[in-house]
């Protein structure tokens, strides 16, 4: 594995995967149409359509907030016109993957809080499901309506080849980010209409069309009727609010907060201007801490006190199911190609990056000699913080990070500096490459795992940096997957 | 429909609602102090007619025309400013956001962006005039939105209740601080003051031009009191708002199939005001009448909030 292409320009731009010149500047197919008309383009429009972008994304309210910050508390997502284009045949092959591990995720969730065959298989570790924060013993032995754990799922997915992807995270709790999928691509419709009649683009926009259905679906045993769906937000100061309201309205059901339920009559229940209204489904959006005071966080507000207790009677469908954490956790990151093997009888069709676990003695020195060329990443950490990026970190950095490390091994993993492949966006100077990864979205139901084609593109902005993360300054491309 | 949703449509088209009366009474207020008639006072019954005079006197030992214009435009100390209330019916706006078109959503946002930028320094003499026409227009801009594409369901009428509970309250307390230049005994001969007076009066109601093309170039107080109390075609009278209040309240009932005291106490309300003539109310006493009108009105806001649940 090679680290160079994040230390700047000259040879390592040769062993950088473009995704629309390949590694030789020879344009790949799936950007022939694209190219064509991109040529034909006056810069000085395009500078204009960027802008105009912007306006529309901040005149619709699509930002997102920045904690710990009083000024500019909202902070908008910067956009690229440029799309990503990933041909029908390249997804076909991913979409395998993705459902084959989506599957195998709820196998192990179900699994993990009921027999425990793989650990008595000896696959993976007792000590890594017992001693693990995101294990929720409640969970234990309760079957979530439909059998489903993990409702929404989004894959971060990378890519270094032609033919080369990995699995970066599994995201299996709430994953954020799907209304910038779609929001992306309502703005290149407004913008470039032309653009969509010469390429023949698999659409996206019901996504949340899907998502109710698939939501529905999973209606508890309790339900009698259509099922009355629900999104549970933290309230409008969370980051994710644009996408709460948003999914709310997409799919016109409530978008309720913690004070608007109670338990009534053994079911969750919503005040209406009419009077106290049951719910089926309740796609929350708050973490599995916040979720009910009385089982979990006594100091949470955002919660609904005894809802554990109606949902493990069968009065609600919580989406998705507490305790779905232990299968997206890092640690157990390492252990996904076993995990896929043992629940699927088949190979993993996406590869996992190779992961060092510094609980463990011979790794924690292996990463310690090896600190300026890997990754190294905290079990529970998300959105790019606490991470360590050793090729471009500074001396000072490294040794801190070094003490930090040995402080405490277990809670880290170490990755090699993946070659993340590279995709143009619009600059003053033109076009030009920057690393990106892939979130797709996965709904999992009674009916099955649908996967919308395509999924948020992130985008690192810095010429060369490898870190995605919107709260880092990464930006989102609109992501085309081609009819075959 | 949440109790919550119906509390942030109310209180959002309350706060827009105010954005707008605010930015009136700052261009009364001006209007009067360049007549140079009037004296610096003035200033402070326009804050008392904004209901805002308290705060300013926690803040501030005297009132000059650019704090109280300040205080009333952009200081968020300041609950009811311009600034604070727009912020305000746009996190409301947020809250009930799926309630709301697109179109609605996107003018209260542009209004608060609109709004954030141009109150973001001191607004000076010079830039008063374009300031407070930014306000009413982009509180209109939301209105014709509202008007052209929501439906006429409950979300319309939770808004048109705060919205006209607001605008009452509005007209309310400025007939309650200006009330005795409009009483019988000091207007035998209008002087100049009075006339000075009674225009800004008209104006902080956008009425000037209405009461002309009703009553004449001649302003008498009677008249001014008959029209914006009385007056069901004055879209800012008490009894205009009293019945939109009452209708909006009914359509509520007729849709849920349910009446609830707050009916009960609109309706009271409305004969209150509807069922009166100016000889008797002057004979009770203005100041009275709209005394136990305010009153009235807050306890009518209060069992709306009760009656639809807008809190736990």
């Amino acid at each position: 594995m090679t680290q160079q292409q994040s230390q700047g320009q000259g040879q390592s731009q040769s062993q950088t995967f473009d995704e629309m010149w390949g590694r030789e500047a020879g344009l790949r197919e799936p950007y022939a149409p694209f190219n064509s008309w991109f040529a034909e383009e006056d810069p000085a429009r395009l500078r204009r359509k960027q802008r105009e972008a912007e306006e529309v994304f901040r005149l619709t309210g699509i930002t997102f907030n920045v904690y710990g910050r009083e000024e500019a508390a909202e902070r908008l997502i910067p956009f690229d016109i440029i799309p990503r284009i990933i041909s029908g045949r390249e997804w076909s092959k991913l979409a395998r993957g993705i459902e084959q591990r989506v599957r195998a995720i709820n196998a192990f969730l179900h699994d993990i809080y009921h027999r425990q065959e793989i650990i008595r298989a000896g696959r993976v570790p007792a000590e890594m499901i017992a001693k693990n924060a995101a294990f929720l013993p409640q969970m234990i032995g309760v079957t979530p309506p439909g059998g489903v754990y993990t409702h929404i799922v989004g894959i971060d997915l990378v890519r270094t080849g032609d033919d080369d992807f990995f699995v970066l995270e599994d995201n299996a709790r709430t994953p954020s980010g799907v209304s910038y999928m779609l929001e992306n691509r309502e703005t290149m419709l407004q913008m470039f209409p032309e653009l969509f009649s010469k390429n023949r683009v698999q659409p996206v926009s019901n996504y949340p069309k899907l998502l109710h259905r698939s939501l529905s679906a999973c209606a508890p045993a309790a339900c009698s009727g259509n099922p009355v769906v629900a999104v549970l937000t933290p309230g409008i100061y969370n980051s994710a609010y644009y996408e709460h309201s948003f999914l709310a309205d997409k799919m016109g059901v409530e978008l309720v907060e913690g004070h608007d339920l109670r338990v009534v009559d053994g079911r969750i229940a919503m005040r209406t201007t009419q009077g106290y209204q049951p719910i089926d489904v309740i796609y929350r959006r708050i973490d599995d801490d916040y979720l009910d005071p009385l089982n979990f966080n006594p100091e949470s507000a955002l919660g609904v006190p005894g809802i554990m207790d109606v949902y493990r009677s069968g009065g609600i469908t919580i989406a998705n199911a507490p305790g779905t954490g232990i299968a997206d956790d890092k640690a157990i990151y390492s252990y996904m190609p076993d995990i896929v093997e043992f629940y699927t009888g088949e190979k993993a069709i996406l590869q996992n990056v190779p992961t060092w676990r510094c609980s463990e003695a011979d790794s924690l020195a292996y990463v310690l000699d090896n600190l300026p060329d890997l990754v190294v990443k905290e079990v529970h950490g998300s959105g790019g913080y606490g991470m360590l990026i050793g090729p471009t970190a500074s001396r000072k950095e490294i040794a801190a990070f070094r003490d930090k490390l040995k402080a405490r091994p277990s809670n880290y993993i170490a990755q090699p500096t993946l070659s993340l492949s590279t995709v143009p966006i619009f600059t003053k100077a033109g076009l030009a490459p920057r690393h990106v990864d892939l979130r797709p979205f996965v709904l999992v139901s009674p009916e099955g795992v649908k996967i919308t084609p395509g999924g948020l593109t992130r985008v690192a902005l810095k010429k060369g940096s490898l870190v995605v993360n919107s709260s880092q300054g990464g930006g989102t491309k609109d992501t085309w997957v081609l009819e075959e | 429909m949440l109790g919550k949703t119906a509390g942030g449509l109310f209180w959002m088209f309350r706060n827009l609602e105010r954005s707008e009366n605010t930015a009136r009474m700052v261009e009364a207020g001006q209007r009067i102090a360049l007549t140079r008639s009037a004296s610096d006072d003035e200033w402070t019954s326009v804050l008392q007619s904004a209901g805002v005079l308290w705060g300013y006197n926690e803040k501030y030992d005297e009132v000059t025309r650019d704090q109280a214009i300040d205080w009333m435009l952009r200081d968020r100390a300041n609950p009811s400013s311009v600034m604070s209330v727009v912020e305000s019916a746009r996190n409301n706006a947020k809250l009930v956001r799926t309630a709301l078109t697109r179109e609605v959503w996107e003018s209260v946002n542009e209004c608060w962006m609109v709004l954030k930028d141009t109150l973001a320094r001191k607004v000076s003499e010079r830039d008063l005039p374009h300031v407070i026409t930014q306000i009413r227009q982009r509180s209109a801009f939301v209105r014709g939105a509202m008007h052209g594409t929501m439906l006429r369901n409950d979300i319309y009428d939770f808004a048109r209740v705060g919205t006209f509970i607001e605008r009452a309250d509005n007209t309310a307390r400025i007939l309650d601080v200006k009330y005795y230049v409009l009483l019988p005994s000091a207007s035998a001969v209008g002087s100049s003051i009075d006339n000075v007076q009674w225009e800004s009066i008209l104006r902080s109601v956008s009425a000037e031009g209405g009461f002309r093309l009703t009553y004449g170039q001649e302003v008498r107080p009677r008249e001014i009191s008959q029209f914006l109390i009385l007056d069901k075609r004055m879209p800012r009278s008490l009894v205009f708002c009293c019945e939109k209040i009452r209708d909006n309240l009914g359509y509520l009932a007729q849709d849920y199939g349910t009446r609830l005291p707050c009916h009960d106490m609109a309706d009271s309300l409305c004969r209150q005001v509807s069922e009166r003539r100016i000889e008797d109310i002057f004979d009770t006493g203005l100041h009275e009448f709209i005394g136990s009108f305010i009153v009235d009105l807050v306890a009518l806001s209060r069992q709306t909030e009760l009656d639809y649940r807008f809190y736990e």
